[in-house]
Parts: C-alpha cells; sequence; structure tokens
C-alpha cells in the first residue's frame, strides 16, 4: 500500500486516481458540520497553516482526557460526508486543502472544487473507529472544543498508518457517481420504471 | 427488589455490551458476506477492516464506532413496577456511560446548539416500557448512529413514480427505492427495519422495533417472511456493496412489521441499521442476575 505523506504538494494529488489505497502520514485537523461553518465565517488565522497542503478529517471522535490534560482518542471513525457538501469546495479553495476524509462520498460541486484546486476525497471505512483510532498516534491541540464540543471541535492529530482509499479524484472521477447510476439503472429495470 | 441505583448500575452493563460487543449473528453474516467479495476487491478489503475492528472493540470493551447513536430502549416489567424509576434510571445510565467513553457525548440542544457534554438531552435516550406477567425485567437496547438515521424514510401508498400500490408489492418497491437511495451512507451492509401501515410516529417506531430481532430469525408470516427475503436478495442484485464501494452484499437482513392503519393512510416506515448493529438484551431477575439475550 503506498504512503501519503502530509501535508503534500499538489503534483503528488494529481498523480491520484480513484481505487488507489493509501496509508496517511502526518498532521491532519478533524473537522465536521460547526467546523465548516466557522472556518467559512471569516479566516482562521490559527488554524490555517495546519490545514495548508493537508486534510480535513470528518470525523466526531470518542476523547478521553488524562489526569495530566493531555487527550487521547478512543473511537475515530468517519462520519457521513454528504453533510458538508454545501460547504466543502469553499473551504478547500480558501484554506489549500489537498483533500478531505470521509465516508459515503460528497457531490459535483465538491468534485469540481477537487478538480479546480487539486484536491482528492479519501474514503476511511465507516464505523471502524478502533482501527482507526489506533492508526491516530498523537493529539497535539484542539480548537473550539468548549464552543462546539467533543465531537465538533477541531482536533490536530498526527496519524500513522491510516488506512484511505480515493474514491474521488481530482480528475473528475467519482466512484460514488458511478455506483449511483448504476445501482439506479438497475432498480429501475427491476421494478420495470426504466423510461 | 433492586435499588434505583442498583438499576442503573444494570444498565450501564448492558449500554457497554451493546456499543463495544457485535452479536454474533451480525459478525456471522458480515464473515459470510467478506466471503462472497472478490479478492482485491475494495469491498472485501473494507469488510477486512470490519471484522478486524469487531474483534478489537470486543477484546478492548472500547465502542465499535465513536458514533454511537441514539440509545433506544425497550424495557418489559412487572405488575407494579415504576416506570418512572426505570426512565430515570436510563438516564443515569446514560450519563455514566458517556462519563467512561462508553458513548460519545452525542446530545445537543438544537435551540443554543450547545453538546449538553453527558449524552443525556428531553427525547435522549428513548425509552419504551411495557407491563408483562414474568416477574423478571427485559432490557433490550439498541445504539442507532446518526449516519445511519439520516437515510430513515417513509413513504405513502399509493406512489406513483414507484408504480407503488397499497399492497405488499407496493412495500417492497419503497424498501427496494430506500436501500438504493441510501447508497452507502448509511454504512453498508446494513439492516433494514420496516413497517406498513401505523401512523407516522407508530410506524417509524414499529421499523426500529424490529431491528431487535436476530438475524437468522424468521417472520411468522409466511408471505412476509418471503417478501423479507425477496428484498435482501434483490437489494444485493444492485452492486451497491459495502461502503458502498460496489459489491455482492448491501444488506445483511430485513426485518417487516405491520401496524392497523386508517383507511385514508398507508405509510411504508423504514428505518435503516448501519452494520454495526449495535443491540443487546438482558434478561434481569429480582435478585439482581442477569441472563444475556441474543
Amino acid at each position: 500500500m503506498a504512503k501519503l505523506t502530509l501535508p503534500c504538494d499538489v503534483e503528488t494529488i494529481r498523480a491520484l486516481k480513484v481505487g488507489d489505497f493509501l496509508e496517511l502520514e502526518g498532521r491532519i485537523v478533524t473537522g465536521r458540520d460547526s467546523a465548516h461553518h466557522w472556518l467559512l465565517e471569516h479566516h482562521q488565522a490559527d488554524v490555517a497553516p495546519l490545514l495548508a497542503g493537508s486534510v480535513i478529517y470528518h470525523c466526531g471522535p470518542v476523547v478521553k482526557r488524562h489526569e495530566d490534560g493531555h487527550y487521547s482518542f478512543v473511537a475515530a471513525g468517519p462520519t457521513t460526508s454528504a453533510r458538508e457538501e454545501p460547504y466543502q469546495a469553499d473551504v478547500i479553495g480558501r484554506y489549500g486543502l489537498r483533500g478531505v476524509i470521509g465516508k459515503g462520498g460528497m457531490g459535483a460541486k465538491t468534485l469540481k472544487g477537487l478538480q479546480e484546486h487539486g484536491a482528492v476525497y479519501l474514503h476511511a471505512v465507516g464505523g471502524t473507529a478502533q482501527v482507526l483510532a489506533q492508526a491516530v498516534v498523537e493529539v497535539e491541540q484542539v480548537f473550539m472544543l468548549k464552543e462546539f464540543g467533543v465531537p465538533e471541535a477541531l482536533w490536530v492529530i498526527r496519524v500513522s498508518g491510516f488506512p484511505v482509499v480515493v474514491t474521488m479524484d481530482s480528475h473528475g472521477g467519482s466512484l460514488h457517481a458511478e455506483v449511483e447510476k448504476a445501482s439506479r439503472q438497475k432498480l429501475e429495470q427491476m421494478l420495470g420504471l426504466a423510461s | 427488589m433492586l435499588t434505583p441505583e442498583q438499576w442503573t448500575a444494570k444498565l450501564v452493563e448492558v449500554i457497554a455490551r451493546a456499543s463495544t460487543q457485535l452479536p454474533p449473528d451480525v459478525v456471522e453474516a458480515l464473515r459470510r458476506s467478506r466471503d462472497a467479495e472478490i479478492e482485491g476487491s475494495l469491498a472485501r478489503k473494507a469488510l477486512d477492516s470490519i471484522l478486524h475492528n469487531i474483534e478489537l472493540a470486543a477484546s478492548n470493551w472500547q465502542p465499535i464506532c465513536q458514533d454511537t447513536g441514539t440509545p433506544l430502549f425497550w424495557i418489559h416489567h412487572p405488575i407494579g413496577m415504576s416506570t418512572r424509576m426505570l426512565v430515570a434510571a436510563c438516564e443515569e445510565a446514560v450519563r455514566r456511560a458517556t462519563g467512561k467513553q462508553l458513548l460519545r457525548p452525542n446530545a445537543v440542544d438544537p435551540l443554543t446548539e450547545k453538546n449538553t457534554g453527558h449524552g443525556q438531552a428531553p427525547g435522549i435516550p428513548t425509552v419504551h416500557c411495557e407491563e408483562w406477567d414474568s416477574p423478571e425485567v427485559e432490557v433490550r437496547l439498541l445504539l442507532k448512529g446518526g449516519g445511519c438515521e439520516n437515510c430513515g424514510t417513509q413513504y405513502t401508498l399509493p406512489n406513483q413514480a414507484l408504480k407503488a400500490d397499497r399492497n405488499l408489492e407496493g412495500v417492497r418497491r419503497c424498501i427496494l427505492d430506500a436501500i438504493q437511495k441510501a447508497q452507502g451512507k448509511g454504512c453498508s451492509p446494513g439492516i433494514i427495519g420496516a413497517c406498513f401501515g401505523g401512523d407516522r410516529s407508530s410506524g417509524y417506531i414499529e421499523s426500529k422495533r424490529q431491528l431487535l430481532r436476530p438475524l437468522p430469525d424468521h417472520n411468522p408470516i409466511p408471505e412476509i417472511d418471503a417478501l423479507e427475503q425477496d428484498i435482501v436478495a434483490q437489494s444485493n442484485q444492485l452492486d451497491i456493496g459495502p461502503m458502498g464501494f460496489g459489491g455482492n452484499t448491501t444488506v445483511l437482513g430485513v426485518k417487516i412489521g405491520h401496524l392497523g392503519r386508517l383507511p385514508a393512510s398507508y405509510f411504508v416506515s423504514i428505518s435503516y441499521m448501519c452494520w454495526a448493529d449495535r443491540r443487546a438484551g438482558a434478561r434481569i431477575a429480582a435478585d439482581g442476575t442477569v441472563t444475556w439475550l441474543e
């Protein structure tokens, strides 16, 4: 399995294709609904350098706070990405993200954003919270914990051997669009609905 | 008789089991679907990861999925037992389990948008209490994640676009449509709980109650049993597959109930449960002895 070290440059991302398996190494940041709104409200200068060239992980983890004040991830699989569809392309463009980790795939607006900016959608296996928490080697810091709560905060984490598959690439390829279209045709045929 | 504090402790045990130990019938179904996928395929790799995850969660007693979902309790209790006490014990058990990282702080006030921090809020958990003749208490718990809950849907028949009339064939069409629309977003391969009839709220509740049935069981009504098997077979021909990657297993099971309806209404209510089908059941005797149920 190929390694992708983050942050990375745009050429590395352009070389990736739908179906590629990757193991991620390096620093990434979690963010979901509240984080995407917050990142678009205005330029968040503290987080921006951490996002540039890296990826945002759609994840609301279970987190343990240790007695000395440091945090560790107890469970950390991906959440459904579709909810970020209205915002994702803008967040990618504004912060120079090279990709997104999530589950379930995203739509046409994000796919166009990936093409424009040179970024990829990386699918982690939904529900595999233990496998993925093991690949989180360190929680470096957290933003907006008090305001957003544990699942919605922006957790800055270091990962090693974090398994993902490219399901949307920077050339307009989307496994999700293909599977959706083919399965709709099969269903229409099955139910005699084909127009 | 157990004290409220003792009930809370027992319910924390039920939550711990549901969150960390996937029922054996679900694990078995996932193993079979793993073997049914082509070697080297995305589908097979996803299922390998899922099976590895199930083992890790079970041996470390840590949550299978970080979205520990809405806790849904169904409790049968002896005559004369206080349901207010039982509901309060469920609520306190959820708060305690959240403190132990068995559950994620998963309750948000939609007015203030603040997370309550302890996993509990009005309506969370939901607790259904029913009296029965046994001196024992039976607790059944389902932890239903938000991603799959978002894939739930309700149809009113007739539905012209699906050519679905008010009959079992119409029910079949609605369920297949819902499975196709869910794609991988509900964390397929999923389990479908459905109800035809009822009203808008009772139909959804019954569709969720159907998810308590073990996967290998059979519907006692032969024509609905056949419908359940048919929908499993047909949906697995759609090539949606695990996580929506394409593949041979899209759903592991379909469970269908029905309730009386008004002449004017014919609802088909559908709840999608992710592969992390976190259900636990326990019989608790008056002396506190726990027997775990399938």
